[in-house]
Order: structure tokens, then sequence, then C-alpha cells
């Protein structure tokens, strides 16, 4: 295929693949660089093998406030690991090299691609083999405000979130700046698991899905197969996080942090892919 | 007058609202209250009534006289911010705030606090209030300044530590800002200076601009003419600002911000001066000059006083500097240490040891001006909080000079 087509773009394909298929997506979060980027590469081929549809990776920041304590110990490792914004685009790179064929999204805040260079962080993500990017802490109206946080290469999705505090006018501006697939925060709050999904996360689907044709994916709490099951009905994708990182945590100085997170992964992969 | 922020929040190409989408509508209603409160009679006069009865407003304008013939210059005013009820400047911008909670009926109160100031100031607004208070303060902030850790306590607030990074200002807003994302629909935020997103580094100038408005019409009053040079501390910038705003149209008067230098701002040398070494970057809010590595991480600061030991400056004084209308210069800890002494020995004023850093430029500036002209120095706050730290540091040092036996 065309690396130029638009269908070239892997989440676009990975969306397109679930819909003709009838179930739904998985998308893992892991924090780039922990324990270390050598692992990272390990741990990713794992979710690959598993059946997980896009890796969200995350770019560490020492200040990350969106973030709950298993994410923030995670960029802590990530840091101490020596992983740096050039170091995590050569592991993509190294990643694609290697024949990984998931859809990456590149999970970080603003300060450090803004350092590296807003234009130049996009661009070589892009050639990296990144296929989206999502900033924390970048709304589209201040995208939009700001000259150098303007442009991008097309081909690279910037993913947007839609948090339950967004209202109704808000939801439709931030679906028309949107891109590859919207990212419904699913409660207010810190990333961290929780005990229950939150209940109006039908209605709110609903509201999301009146004012875009977008895949709509659904993050931020969810840590068990049920859970995972029952938030991916209105969905076309859930993501999980925290509850892999903190099992990264436990394990990654083992040697086998790989084949654990892949155990760990497995059936929460399962239950959002039967009978859909 | 200079209208700034635009209605986006931004100072120029400063500030703005970089925050996670959570917030964005939270601090968009909250903008719109505000300006709401601001044109209301009514929140005008409860603000002025509590600034007056309850805070001890107007502050004095008082001339150095001692200190002035010591250093034989300029005329040297100090503005006593430090007479206020709590002690320092913050509780101009506490009071605010809290009546806006008021009026948005939130019950649960938030803050950060770097030297204990801002969290002693917000934990007696929302005990004057009837509010249920929680403040982050970074771990070692709370050792260093352990007397406003117990101010708190006694005022119904819950202190909650926290250890991450170097457990200071920086940390403490961190955890403050996880903990509105999580609440945000039953708690207000009152953040403590004139940083963060819009609107806050808005609102919070606005609440201390009373300094300068009193300091104005105090100067004129008593000299009948507006003094040529202001100096303040800037850790976020809320006291600089405060004084430094009412004075922007007054074209003639020069305006200095003294960052902390901490050790110096030398290659390897630990400081929190934004303008020495700083970038252009985003942190917690705002598009401001803030000190981070090349890969963009936030670097770790260091300066004696906790007020002033945070890596990113307001983003209205990344203007004012852009624009040549302020300058930012630093002082290191030692100079602030030997201005605390100066004013303290020639003035019986024992001065925080944010605001020593103003009085060290003082010291070294007023000797090079002449004896008509003036300084006016925004003296933010009282030293009290600071006594056991310095009474430790010079002990050490003391018992490191003449062993005891
Ligand atoms: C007495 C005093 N002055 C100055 C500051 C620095 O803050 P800002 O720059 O916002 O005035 C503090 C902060 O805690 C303070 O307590």
């Amino acid at each position: 295929m065309s690396p130029n087509a638009a269908s070239a773009n892997r989440i676009d394909r990975a969306f397109t693949r679930l819909r003709a298929e009838g179930t739904k997506g998985f998308i893992a979060y892991i924090a780039a660089g922990d324990p270390d980027l050598e692992q990272t590469r390990h741990i990713a081929f794992a979710l690959e093998a598993v059946g997980v549809d896009i890796l969200e990776l995350g770019v560490p920041f020492s200040d990350p406030l969106a973030d709950g304590s298993v994410n923030q110990a995670a960029a802590i490792r990530a840091l101490e690991s020596g992983t740096t914004v050039p170091g995590v685009l050569a592991c993509v790179r190294a990643m694609r090299a290697e024949g990984l064929g998931i859809a990456i999204v590149l999970y970080t805040y603003l300060n450090p691609i803004y350092l590296y260079g807003f234009d130049r962080f996009l661009a070589d993500a892009h050639a990296a083999g990144v296929d989206g990017v999502l900033v924390l802490d970048l709304p589209p109206d201040e995208a939009g405000r700001n000259e150098e946080l303007r442009r991008r290469p097309a081909g690279l999705k910037m993913i947007r979130l839609i948090a339950p505090t967004t209202p109704p006018e808000r939801i439709a501006l931030i679906a028309k700046a949107a891109e590859g697939f919207v990212y419904f925060v699913s409660r207010e709050g810190v990333t961290g698991e929780q005990a229950s999904v939150s209940i109006s996360l039908a209605e709110q689907a609903a509201a999301i899905r009146a004012v875009t044709d977008l895949p709509l994916a659904v993050g931020f709490g969810i840590s068990t197969p049920e859970q995972a099951r029952e938030a991916a009905g209105p969905v076309d994708a859930v993501v999980v996080g925290s509850a892999i990182v903190r099992r990264i945590g436990e394990h990654g100085a083992s040697g086998e942090v790989a084949r654990r997170v892949a155990e760990f992964v497995r059936p929460l992969v399962d239950a959002v892919k039967k009978d859909f | 007058m200079q209208t700034l922020p635009d209605a986006h929040g931004y100072f120029g190409p400063y500030g703005g609202m970089f925050v996670p989408e959570t917030l964005m509508t939270p601090l968009r209603d909250l903008a719109d209250e505000y300006e709401r409160a601001k044109r209301d009679p009514q929140f005008q006069a409860d603000l002025a009534n509590l600034l007056g009865d309850f805070a001890g407003r107007p502050t004095p304008l008082y001339f150095a006289e001692r200190l002035t013939a010591k250093l034989g210059g300029a005329k040297i005013y100090l503005k006593r911010e430090d007479l206020l009820h709590t002690g320092a400047h913050k509780i101009n911008n506490a009071l605010g705030q809290i009546l806006l909670a008021q009026r948005m009926g939130k019950k649960r109160i938030i803050a950060e606090t770097g030297a204990g100031q801002h969290g002693v100031a917000t934990a007696t607004a929302a005990a004057r209030f009837g509010c249920e208070c929680v403040v982050y303060m970074g771990k070692v902030d709370m050792e260093r300044q352990a007397l406003n850790v117990a101010r708190m306590r006694f005022l119904g607030a819950t202190v909650v530590p926290v250890t991450a990074g170097a457990a200071t200002l920086k940390e403490a807003i961190n955890e403050a800002m996880r903990d509105w994302v999580t609440n945000v629909r039953t708690t207000f935020y009152i953040l403590g200076s004139a940083l963060g997103s819009h609107p806050y580094p808005m609102m919070v100038r606005d609440f201390h601009r009373v300094i300068g408005d009193e300091a104005r019409r105090q100067m004129l009053a008593r000299e009948g003419r507006l003094p040529h040079l202001l100096i303040a501390c800037v850790g976020g910038g809320s006291n600089a600002i405060g004084l430094f705003y009412p004075f922007l149209d007054d074209e003639a008067v020069r305006m200095v911000g003294v960052e902390a230098g901490g050790e110096g701002v030398g290659v390897g040398q630990k400081h929190a001066a934004r303008f020495q070494g700083g970038r252009l970057g985003v942190l917690q809010g705002t598009k401001t000059f803030l000190l981070a590595d090349e890969d963009g991480q936030i670097q770790l600061t260091h300066s004696i006083s906790a007020g002033l030991d945070y890596a990113a400056v307001g983003p209205e004084h990344s203007l004012l500097r852009d624009q040549g209308r302020a300058d930012y210069v630093h002082a290191t800890d030692d100079e602030a240490l030997s201005a605390f002494h100066l004013l303290s020995e020639t003035e019986g004023i024992i001065p925080a040891l944010e605001t020593a850093h103003a009085i060290a430029y003082a010291v070294r500036v007023a000797p090079t001006m002449r004896p008509e002209e003036i300084i006016l120095v925004n003296l933010s706050g009282r030293g009290d909080k600071d006594v056991q730290q310095v009474a430790d540091r010079e002990d050490m040092l003391e018992s490191v000079a003449t062993p005891k036996i």
C-alpha cells in the first residue's frame, strides 16, 4: 500500500477492520522506558501477540499532573532509566524495523515536545512510524491560537479528549478537531483503576456519537475483563492503562515482564472481542 | 492601562489554558463568574469590607529612614504587607477567591502552598467562611516552614504532604490540580500566585492590585510625586504584579522583579531564576519562562525561601520583560540572608526570606541612586515563619566555626 494513501494510517485501518469484523478494539497504555526502552519493545510485541489493536506509548514527563500515582511512578521510573523524547522515537523506529504492525499513539504532555520543537516532533514521530499523538494539556482551542502549535504532517492523527465535564457545544468543537478516534475520559479524575464503570457511559457515548462519525474509545479506570466488556458495549474501543502499568511496576525487574504483562492483558482483550 | 490578558487568557504570547480537558470548562466557568463578580458592586463592597476589617487594609507606606541613611543613596519606602492579618500579601487573594467560591456555591476549598503563607491565608479564609480546607504542601517545605503547618492545622485545615520530585511548590501544585480534576464539581481551587491557567494569573493580579493602588496614592500624598523604582520579589509573581500593575502607565517609574538566585546562577549551581537561563515552555497550565533541561523535563530548583522556589514564572512577567517594562534580576541565598539581618537590625522589621530578596536588591541599587530619588519596596511578608530556619542555619555555621565542647 502506498504510504501516502489516507488509509495508510494504522489507526484508520484498525477501526475499519474492527467494524468489518464486528468486534471492539483494545488500546493498551504503557509508559515508554518503564523499566527501560528495551523492555518496552518486548512488551509492545507481547501486547501485539495477544491481540491489542492500538498501543498508547507514554512519553515520560517530570510533572504528569493529569496522571494518578501509578502512572506518575512509571514516568519517574522511565526518566530514571534515561528515557528521552529522541529515545522514545528511536524505540518506535526500531520496533517498526522489527516488524511491529499495530497502530502507535504517543501520549504526552506538551512541554517535552514543545522544547524538542513541536513541528519537528510531529514530523519525526510520523517518520518513525507513529500514527497518532495525544497531548494531554493541549486542548484544541490552544492549538489553534498558537502559530507554532498549528502545523503538522499529513497522515499523523491528533487524538482529542472529551471529559464528563465537557458540555455539548464543546463536544461538537472537539469532535470537529479530532482525528483517528475520539477518546472519552469516562470519569472526572486522574488516571488510575476504579471499582465500577461510570453508569452514564451509554448516555454520554450517544451524545458524542450524535456529533461525530469517528470511532469512540473510552478510558481511565478500567482494570478487569468484566469492566472492559461492560465499557466496550456503547463504544468502539476501550483503553486500559494504569492496571497494566501497575503490573509492569511489579514485574519490571523480573526479566519476564513482557510475559507477565501479556498474561494479564490477554483476558482483557478477549473480553472485548467476543460476541458483540 | 494595559487591558491584558485577552479573552483567552494571553498576555501577548504568554499564558493561555494548557490544561487537561476535564478542567477546561470549570476554568471557563470560573472566568465567567469572576467577570460577573468584578462588575457586581456587592461583591466589591464585601471584598473591601473583608480587606479592611478582617485583613487590616490599608497597610502603611513606611519610610525606612535608618536603612536609607545606612545605604546612603535613594530614599527607601516599604509597603507594609507584612502587617496584614496572617503576615503576608497572600490574604488579599485568598479573600477575593473565597468570596468567588461562595458565589459559586463551592464549600470545599483546596490550595497549594510553598512558604505556607498562602496556605495559612487560605485556611484562614476557609475558617472565616466555614468551609472545609485541604492544603497540599511539599514535604521539604513542611519541614522548613513548620510554624505555618501548625498554624494551618489550628485553623482547621488538613495539610497533605507531597513527596514527589523535589517535594516543594511545583509538586504541591500538581497534587492540588489532581485533586481539582477529581473533585471539580464540589471544590474551589484557591491558587496562590499569578501563575497557572487562565483566569488565575489575571484574577490573582486583580486581587493584589490593591497593593499598588494604595501605594501610589500614599506616595503622592506623602511625597507629592511617584517613586522612581519599584522592587518586589518574584516567585510566581503575585506580590510583584500587585505592586507593578497600577504603575504600568507611569512611564517614568522603573520596575524590578527579584528572582531567587539560590546558590548562584552559574553552571551547575541550583537556583530558581527563570529569567537567567530559563526557556519558553508550558507548565501547569501556562506558557511562560521556566527552568527545564534540554529534554523538556522540569529542573529541580533551589532557594532558601520556599515561596520563590518554583520552576516557572507568572506569564504577565514574561511579557513585561519582553516589553522592557520591567527588569528581572536575582539575589542569592546569601544576599537574601544578609538583607534579612540588615532590615531586622536597622528598622526593627524581620522580613520573610522571600521579601529579603527584594531588600537585597534595594541594598545593591540604592547607593547608586541620588538621594532625591525614591525606591518603593514591596515588603510582602514578615519573617516569623523563617525564624527557626535562619536560626538553625546560623547555629550550624557557628558550630562548624567554633566547635562546642
Ligand atoms: C512573603 C512572601 N512573599 C513573596 C512570596 C512569593 O510569591 P509571589 O511571587 O506570588 O508574590 C511568598 C510566597 O509564598 C511569600 O510568602
